[in-house]
This record gives C-alpha cells, sequence and structure tokens, in this order.
C-alpha cells in the first residue's frame, strides 16, 4: 500500500494545491477524463493521490483512510469533534484565504457588536415570541462562538447555500458565513460584525494522528515532508 | 451502552430509598419534544443533548433530564404538596469528555412544596447525604437567589437589572455588563458614533428583514437613556464583589453575608432564608458547621437552579462529574406553567458512579 494524500477534487483550490506541491517539486495531477477522479503523484515515491471533495477530507483524516489531506481549518473545525486529538497541521498553504463571520443587515445601526447583538436578540424575542434566527453551516463554529461570547435568545437555521439571502427572504434575521471579500454580503445589506472573524481559514495541509502506516508509508512520509520542507 | 445489572439494581435501590421517604414513582418518555428544551435552555442545549427529526412531530430530543417532564406532569395532574422518584436512561452528547457514558442512568427525588422552601431545601439535601454517606463525599452547597437578590436591589434602572439578571447564568457577560454599567470600560466607538449621531438610522440602507425599523429605533432610544443614566457606584459594585467571593464553611459564611447584609437590605430575605435552611439541616442531622458553601457554587453549569444548590464530588477522583447534584428550580416551573407556579427542589444521583466508587472501597 502508499502513503495516502487526499486533495480537493476540482476548482481553484485543487489547481492551487496542485502548484502549491509542483513548486516544492512534487507534480500531482489528475489522470484519465476529466469526469474520473484519478490522479498521479510524481516526485516522490509511494505517495498516491485521493481525489475528493473538500468537505469529506476532514472525516477522512479522522476515519484514518487517508494519511495526508489538504482542506480548510473551518472544515476541520467544524466537521470534528476535538479535531486536534485527530490530525495535525503540518503547513498552512497560503491560498483559500477567509473569515467565519457573523453578519447583520446593514440598516440595524444599534448592532455593531457580539454584546448588541445579544441586546437585540432578548428584544426580538419579547417583540416576536421566538428566538432571533442566525441562518449558517458552522454550527458547531457558531454555537461555541456565541456561547463563549456570552449571547442568548438565538436559534441556529441550517443554510447550505445561498446564506447571504436569508435574511431578505424572511428566514432568518442573521447569518454567519465564510466570506473572503465581503462583496456578497455588501450586495445583499449585509454588514459584518466589528468583532474579531470567528475563524480565519485557510487551506491547509493536514496530517491523520490515526491512520496506521507501514514501514514503507513512513518511509513514503519522510521522503515527502523532507521534500516539501516540513517536519512531519 | 450497555448499563450493566450492577448499575440497574443500585438505581432500583436508590430509588426505593427515596420512596421509603415518601417520594411517589414516576416514569417519563425518553423522547421529548425538543422545542420545549430549546426555548428553555436555548441552542446550547444542542451540545448537550441528542436530537432527532421525526418528518410528523418535529424535532425530537432524547430526555437529558427528567427535571423538565417531571415538572411538566406535576402541572397537569399532580397533588399538592407532592414527592416524586424515577429512575431511568438519559443521554447526552460528550464531545468535551469522549470518555463519559452518553447514556446513563439517573435516579432523581423532586420535591413540589409550597409551604416551607427552607425545609423542603433541607429534606433533599439530608436524603441526598444520607443515601451516599458511605461513600464519604466531598458536598459543595451554593445559594443562586443570593446574587438575584443582590441584583434586584442594585441602585440603578429597571433595564440595567433585567438585564443582568439575564446573563446572571453566564459569569463572563454578567461582567461585561456590570463593567459597562459601572463605567469601568468605555463605551465602545461604535456605540459612541451611534449616540451622536442627529439621524442615526439615515445612512441609505435598505430596510431587510423581521426586524423593523421602529424596532431599531426603540434599542437606539433605549441606549441614550442609558448613557443618560449615572454609572453603578463603585461602593455597590464592590459590595457585590465581596457577596460573589463568599467561599467559607456554613456558620462563617452565614456571619459574613449578614455583616455585607447591613449595606444590601434587598438581600436580607435571601440570607434569612439560607439561616433558616442551616437551622433546618442542623435539625436532620447535617454537619453544617463542616458544610462548605460559595455564593456561585453552579452558577455556570446549572442553569435554571434559582435557589439553594448542591453536588456531591468524590474528593480522590477529580476526572468524575459530580455523583450528585440539585437544587431548587422555582423559575423553570414559573416558565412551564405560564404563570402558574410552585416552589420546586430536587436532585440526581448517577448510580454508575455509585457502583464504580462502591467497587473500588
Amino acid at each position: 500500500m502508499s502513503l495516502k494524500l487526499g486533495v480537493p477534487s476540482k476548482g481553484r483550490l485543487m489547481e492551487k494545491t496542485f502548484d502549491w506541491f509542483g513548486a516544492r517539486g512534487v507534480r500531482l495531477s489528475r489522470t484519465g477524463s476529466d469526469r474520473e477522479y484519478a490522479g498521479a503523484v510524481d516526485g516522490v515515491e509511494g505517495v498516491s493521490l485521493v481525489l475528493l471533495s473538500a468537505g469529506e477530507i476532514p472525516r477522512e483524516l479522522a476515519a484514518g483512510h487517508i494519511h495526508l489531506g489538504v482542506t480548510g481549518t473551518d472544515l476541520v473545525r467544524e466537521k470534528l469533534v476535538q479535531w486536534d486529538q485527530k490530525v495535525k497541521p503540518l503547513a498552512e498553504l497560503g491560498f483559500g484565504h477567509a473569515d467565519l463571520i457573523l453578519a447583520v443587515p446593514a440598516c440595524w445601526v444599534d448592532v455593531d457588536t457580539l454584546d448588541d447583538l445579544d441586546a437585540a436578540a432578548a428584544a426580538f424575542r419579547a417583540q416576536h415570541g421566538f428566538r432571533m434566527r442566525i441562518a449558517t453551516k458552522y454550527h458547531r463554529l457558531i454555537r461555541d462562538h456565541l456561547r463563549q461570547g456570552g449571547v442568548a435568545d438565538y436559534q441556529l437555521v441550517d443554510s447550505q447555500g445561498a446564506t447571504e439571502g436569508t435574511v431578505k427572504n424572511l428566514t432568518a434575521e442573521a447569518i454567519a458565513d465564510i466570506t473572503s471579500t465581503g462583496e456578497t454580503l455588501r450586495a445583499n445589506h449585509l454588514k459584518i460584525l466589528q468583532d474579531e472573524p470567528v475563524l480565519q481559514s485557510q487551506a491547509t495541509l493536514f496530517k491523520s494522528r490515526v491512520a496506521q502506516k507501514s514501514d514503507a508509508e513512513m518511509q513514503a512520509l519522510t521522503d515527502l515532508t523532507r521534500k516539501l520542507g516540513l517536519d512531519g | 451502552m450497555t448499563i450493566s445489572n450492577a448499575v440497574k439494581t443500585r438505581a432500583a435501590e436508590l430509588s426505593r430509598f427515596f420512596e421509603d421517604a415518601g417520594a411517589l414513582p414516576v416514569q417519563c418518555d425518553i423522547l421529548q419534544p425538543a422545542e420545549t428544551l430549546l426555548e428553555l435552555y436555548g441552542e446550547d442545549i444542542r451540545t448537550r443533548a441528542y436530537v432527532t427529526f421525526d418528518p410528523a412531530r418535529g424535532e425530537q430530543m432524547l430526555r437529558p433530564d427528567f427535571t423538565v417532564p417531571v415538572v411538566q406532569m406535576h402541572m397537569e395532574s399532580g397533588a399538592e404538596p407532592a414527592r416524586y422518584t424515577y429512575a431511568g436512561e438519559v443521554f447526552r452528547r460528550q464531545e468535551d469528555h469522549p470518555e463519559r457514558p452518553s447514556e446513563y442512568l439517573q435516579v432523581g427525588y423532586e420535591v413540589f412544596d409550597r409551604s416551607a422552601p427552607a425545609e423542603a431545601d433541607a429534606e433533599v439535601f439530608a436524603l441526598f447525604n444520607a443515601v451516599l454517606g458511605p461513600l464519604g463525599l466531598r458536598a459543595a452547597t451554593g445559594d443562586i437567589g443570593i446574587l438575584t437578590a443582590v441584583v434586584s436591589g442594585l441602585k440603578t434602572t429597571q433595564a440595567r437589572r433585567a438585564a443582568l439578571m439575564r446573563h446572571i447564568w453566564r459569569p463572563r457577560r454578567f461582567r461585561a455588563l456590570l463593567d459597562r454599567f459601572s463605567g469601568r470600560t468605555p463605551l465602545p466607538e461604535t456605540r459612541a458614533a451611534l449616540l451622536a449621531s442627529d439621524a442615526p438610522q439615515d445612512i441609505g440602507s435598505p430596510s431587510i428583514g423581521l426586524r423593523s425599523d421602529a424596532e431599531i429605533a426603540r434599542r437606539i432610544q433605549a441606549l441614550r437613556h442609558d448613557a443618560a443614566e449615572p454609572p453603578i457606584s463603585t461602593e455597590e459594585i464592590d459590595l457585590l464583589d465581596a457577596v460573589m467571593a463568599v467561599r467559607e464553611t456554613c456558620p462563617f459564611a452565614l456571619e459574613n453575608l449578614r455583616d455585607l447584609a447591613v449595606d444590601l437590605p434587598a438581600m436580607r430575605p435571601a440570607v434569612d432564608r439560607f439561616a433558616d435552611r442551616c437551622a433546618a439541616l442542623q435539625k436532620r442531622g447535617v454537619d453544617v458547621a463542616a458544610l462548605e458553601f460559595e455564593t456561585t457554587y453552579g452558577r455556570t453549569s446549572m442553569e435554571y437552579y434559582d435557589g439553594f444548590v448542591f453536588g456531591f464530588y468524590a474528593g480522590h477522583r477529580p476526572d468524575l462529574p459530580p455523583i450528585a447534584s440539585g437544587g431548587r428550580y422555582d423559575a423553570l416551573t414559573r416558565v412551564l406553567g405560564r404563570g402558574t407556579e410552585i416552589p420546586a427542589v430536587g436532585g440526581v444521583i448517577r448510580p454508575h458512579l455509585v457502583v464504580e466508587l462502591e467497587g473500588a472501597q
């Protein structure tokens, strides 16, 4: 068996990951047709490429199905319980930057901090009879953040896409999502709270702490990390 | 996770002990409507409980404790006064403690009695103390009612008192609010700019979402009122800090709180109640002189307890959660009863921990 490296299977994240490895003498490539998720690794022995959706990489690392994987810090923290016991970050790759933020309608001129959000949530619940809704797909990270910030009287509603539109559509009062430039938020008349972002994420190379390794796989890992200039 | 026969047997014995003390055995559904619990405890309960979805009944929760269903049952049909016991599984997610079981038994005893709250507090504690006595546990006690009494007596606006009261169970937010209301932290720049503006809502952004312009205007109004209020005095904050710092054996804590109550008259009824409870505990044979008291005990972990609180810990096993815990939850009955209220106090034992400790003896 060979050392398994999980990489996002499409889009800019895949291309940039290929570039990052390529610049360090490890050539990753897709093989076969465009539709087939197969790949090759050149420049180091005993490593095979596994193309996966970026969202599945944390789970596969935690299950020990792959030894290494490239994915966003946000996904690792959201999807893995006690993430730091299951994976170890080896290198931040310098792309895929995004902040997980809380945003409210720009017309809420009285809300700029978590403190304000909490006070507004209390008044909202008293007025409307239900807890203020925050649309997100990052349930665990946001819940944790709001608990630490002492925010009460809110509820999370699931939104797997077009989250910025939920406020206008009256299915949420506020949102929590990943943003890189804030352009979409502004276009939807939302503003970001002024506190620090919930999380600053970027594409990161992780090592599984649970995947079993044969001697050959151990050797491949040593070779690969040396080539990449990392200490494994 | 299978619960062993030894634990089941011990749970049944513990429940029988409470029956012998006059409790009526009751049972509750394992599947509870999630909405009630979410409305009570907020979104955080999702990190501690299992939520599942039923297309017909909506979100359901595997019961994380018995308190809520027992209160509901009592309020619908119970005679007063009432004493209940139960023994059954509860289900808890253990994200931070994967070594702890997520399915385990709880044995509980709950008292609904209006007549003499101090007596009821003492009755519950004394029973737990007696049945757990052979394990040599350390008992911790506190009283959230003392803190709420001080807050309700603060010389400031009703809005500020209400904001503090809402966050009694969230120490960090509580402290941040106190610092703001006492002028220890300056207004954030955004707030200062908002208050300085003549037409803060004229910013050219369209109104979107359910929260209306009028609601926003009302909050700005409230913020303006608040900004015009004098800060809570340093003297009062120091007194509040002194109350929260009380951590001694009961007799010394009582003496200390009585001294502080000279300057905080609003706290006197709560301190009297503490004194009555000490006397009632003494009468029931509890060694009050050695019993620990901490004003803020249970403040972070026991939301909705609003009076006497207690926990029993294995001193040599700091890794274990409390072997038993409980307290008074009048506020919970007020919320669930939609207007009606019945003073209630109770507690639970985790029999698997009892068996584990007994096995090690």
